[in-house]
């Protein structure tokens, strides 16, 4: 391990982290991305259940080449231990001992039958930040409810406004719902690890250990993609939000528009207007009265005659780059439609750093998605890669204070599994 | 009243729209002092609503979430009646400053001199013209944070690039990832998924920071490109590409290998989804919805031939569906352990039982709304509960407080900086 370069913001803090699949590893994920110590802790013999998702190189599954899994666990060490073994209560309360945070991601109640309850936890550790992370909460009559990216989309989030009018709502992209519920739990995690730092007494002296509750479902209630503020709207108004009839937000130029290559997402509408029509070259037509009425941005006829006469031909015969270079030349609020392989060779992403390398032992060497934001005093790192099943297994409970002869005993009882890379 | 986390802690934000607001809010609730550094000369569109001042034809025209004021009016002071602000301004304080005004920079320095953290959102032209960086801040408190988050950043090619959170969307390859399977992207609406990323993992950078300050005493510049921090959130897309140069589209409402969709129920725009990941739950479906024939197909037993067939499988859902409520659809499938929920409007959600057990709305009074139910905090926390302690600041609500109690100014210097426009409670006149 490098030694001499800056240390992460949260080195040094202490993670014991059960958590699996998106919500929960991605919650930890920005922890040890940022310099913590997080032991994630798996079950044998199968381990995060991420491991069986993929995607994978050449579309072969492995438990160890799982892009979900290796994009989540990054700079995590990991230890595989049977929770239902009676051996394994002595590690969880050494290794609750010492930890700052537990962060857990099962069904509610299933962490009190394992034995890794908040209630056993912080009995051990009363200063322990214990976050849980579920579908619906700790409480509620849905509690032991099942969940998905698009059930939580559906019932938190603004789905029923997204899509088109005369079609079914549409959820989002990918498990986007998911990892801002990873977010949002890593912010109340930091919020509880800090708690009483600011106090001007001394209160606070040695941590507030606490419970965090979260439930994804209420990470999309209060999320400012339209949901918060739609909400609000309803109970200032009475009125629901609602698909629109057509693609964009009303106005023109106001949508993704076609482009010689591509789509360009381009925002040039009602006060923004003279923008875009300076974008276009000032064409003297445009510069008519009727067109500096605000009530021309609602008039379906004009509309067409826009797109049809000036902005269309304009935009179809330029590339996205240089239609976005023009728009934005004219301070049009605009960008392109990208997929994967533009980002992989886009000039900004790739001069400022956004990608990390990555060599991980079974899947090979990678580009990874890097930092997500940049501390200039406390630097991200990959220092390493997700961790094999077992890796840290014998590190861990070394550092723990067991024997070589103590963890082979374990070891051979079925009771943790080590992983021989890990050696 | 049990303390709050964050108490003791003071942030001053600059922040326009949605992304910077968000990030200051979770502060808030955390109980830091949040303090909106707000300007009578300067109106940012869509932060407190589309103007200052609207007629109520503007406001009937308005989309409902920036034209969603208390009963559709405009009343005096719609920038402290819009929802898409008041939304997320709960627990915060607002003061006004003219930076650019003679006296203005004195009374910002004397401000960052006794404060943690500054936030902002603009364009980076704006800091610029105003004067604010990093190091100006630092000149006057050494040890603050700064937390920037500019759309791509402050070097590269696309510095000086403007977005809002669709294009953000667009740029970091979310926009293809959503939208129907037989459109195009030209019909996908506006989502601003990219704007609570930003406000939530720049609320951890502010955290993460102060844990390091706590620890080495140092302050620091951490900056938030907002297209490459929600880059994370698509991750397993990109590593597709990295592992197999795959590209992706979208797949609409569907799972990549599970069986799942939006299926109508009983009632005008009334729908259901539901999401199939095993062998359990498919066979617990086929029971629920008497669907005995797809239950025993051999070719239906394992994920890869549901998802294959899901073309065969969609109608015997919907025809299920079709006569149900999506509650009573839901219900029905849940107690048998199958992913499926309500697709809630805001009526459905204010009437949830689940969602009122959790108490996730909370009441709050302004002077210009009077008393609402809000959306409330995104957690729950068991020794430091968070709640709603203050409605929506109002544009300039804590001058006063701002001036005469933190900042030492006497009473005439008050009244000279209320003089001078610095200090109001409206937007200078021909503003906006």
């Amino acid at each position: 391990m490098i030694t001499s370069m800056p240390e992460g913001a949260l080195s040094g803090l202490k993670v014991l982290d059960f958590t699996h699949y998106v919500a929960g590893p991605y919650c930890t994920k920005l922890l040890a991305d940022y310099g913590a110590d997080v032991i994630k802790v798996e079950r044998p013999p199968d381990g995060d259940g991420s491991r069986r998702m993929g995607p994978y190189p050449g579309d072969e599954p492995h438990p160890e080449k799982s892009a979900q899994f290796l994009h989540l666990n990054t700079n995590k060490r990991g230890i595989a231990v049977d929770l239902k073994c009676s051996a394994v209560v002595d590690i969880v309360e050494r290794l609750a001992g010492w930890a700052d945070i537990v962060v857990e991601s099962y069904r509610p109640g299933v962490a009190d039958r394992l034995g890794i309850g908040y209630e056993r936890l912080s009995s051990i550790n009363p200063a322990l930040v214990y976050t849980s992370i579920s579908n619906f909460g700790q409480t509620g009559p849905y509690r032991d409810y099942r969940g998905s990216e698009i059930v939580f989309y559906g019932m938190g989030g603004e789905m029923h406004s997204t899509g088109l009018a005369d079609r079914e709502p549409l959820k989002l992209g990918g498990n986007v719902g998911l990892y801002q519920a990873g977010a949002v739990a890593a912010v109340a995690t930091m919020g509880a690890a800090l708690a009483g730092s600011f106090w001007t007494d001394d209160e606070a002296e040695g941590g507030i250990g606490q419970h965090v509750d979260i439930a994804i479902l209420e990470t999309q209630l209060g999320s400012v993609d339209r949901r918060q503020s739609a909400l609000l709207a309803y109970q200032y108004t009475g009125e629901l939000s609602h698909r629109p009839a057509s693609g964009g937000s009303g106005g023109y130029p106001n949508a993704v528009y076609p482009c010689s290559d591509g789509y360009l997402q381009i925002n040039g509408s009602r006060m923004y207007f003279p923008r875009a029509v300076a974008m276009l070259g000032n064409p003297a037509e445009l510069g008519a009265e009727r067109w500096k009425d605000p009530s021309s941005q609602g008039n379906a006829e004009m509309q067409e005659e826009f797109e049809g006469e000036y902005f269309l031909p304009w935009i179809l015969e330029r590339t996205r780059a240089e239609a976005w270079s023009a728009a934005q030349q004219n301070r049009v609020l605009s960008g392109p439609i990208n997929t994967m392989a533009d980002l992989d060779v886009d000039p900004s992403f790739n001069s400022r750093g956004v990608f990390a390398e990555g060599d991980h032992p079974v899947a090979g060497r990678m580009r990874y998605p890097g930092r997500p934001f940049i501390m200039n005093g406390s630097p991200w790192r990959l220092r390493s890669t997700a961790p094999l099943l077992g890796q840290h297994t014998k590190e861990v409970l070394a550092e723990m204070g067991y024997s070589a002869t103590q963890i082979a005993g374990l070891s051979d009882a079925g009771a943790i599994l080590v992983n021989a890379e890990g050696d | 009243m049990p303390r709050l986390p964050l108490e003791g802690l003071r942030v001053l934000e600059i922040t326009v729209v949605w992304a910077g607001p968000y990030c200051g809010s979770f502060l808030a609730d955390l109980g830091a002092e949040v303090i909106r550094v707000e300007s009578t000369k300067t109106f940012v569109p869509l932060t407190r609503g589309a103007a200052p001042h609207l007629s109520q034809a503007v406001i009937d025209n308005l989309p409902l979430y920036s034209g969603g004021t208390p009963g559709r009016v405009p009343g005096d002071h719609p920038f402290n009646r819009s929802p898409m602000f008041n939304s997320h301004a709960r627990n915060k304080k607002s003061m006004t400053v003219n930076l650019l005004d003679p006296g203005g920079r004195e009374i910002f320095d004397r401000l960052v001199a006794i404060s943690d953290v500054l936030i902002e959102n603009n364009p980076t032209e704006t800091m610029e013209k105003l004067g604010i960086s990093y190091e100006s801040l630092r000149a006057v408190k050494d040890d603050i944070i700064m937390l920037r988050m500019p759309a791509y950043g402050s070097d590269g090619p696309y510095r000086d690039y403007r977005a809002h959170g669709v294009h953000i969307e667009g740029v970091v390859g979310h926009t293809m990832l959503r939208g129907y399977e037989d459109t195009d992207p030209s019909y996908n609406t506006t989502v601003l998924m990219s704007d609570a990323a930003g406000g939530a993992q720049g609320a951890f950078a502010v955290l993460a920071a102060l844990r390091h300050r706590k620890r080495t005493g140092e302050g620091q510049l951490v900056e938030l490109g907002q297209a490459e921090n929600v880059f994370p959130f698509l991750g397993e897309y990109y590593l597709d590409y990295a592992m197999n140069g795959r590209t992706h589209e979208t797949l609409g409402n569907r799972h990549p290998w599970a069986l799942q969709n939006c299926y109508p129920c009983a009632g005008e725009n009334r729908w259901v989804v539901v999401t199939v990941y095993d062998h359990d739950q498919w066979r617990a479906l086929c029971d629920v919805i008497g669907a005995e024939h797809l239950k025993d197909d051999p070719e239906l037993e394992s994920a890869e031939g549901r998802r294959s067939r899901q073309a065969d499988i969609d109608p015997a859902i919907e025809m299920w569906t079709r006569d149900r409520s999506p509650e009573a659809a839901m219900n029905a499938l849940q107690e048998r352990g199958i992913p499926a929920g309500v697709v809630m409007n805001q009526a459905d959600v204010f009437a949830d039982p689940h969602v009122q057990s959790r108490e996730f709305f909370r009441e709050a009074y302004q002077e210009d709304c009077g008393t609402h139910l809000y959306p409330g905090p995104l957690y729950k926390m068991s020794a430091t509960p968070l709640g709603i302690r203050r409605g929506p600041v109002m544009f300039g609500q804590d001058n006063e407080y701002v001036y005469r109690d933190l900042l030492g100014y006497s009473a005439a210097e008050y009244a000279a900086f209320e003089a001078a426009g610095h200090i109001g409670s409206d937007y200078a006149p021909g503003v906006g």
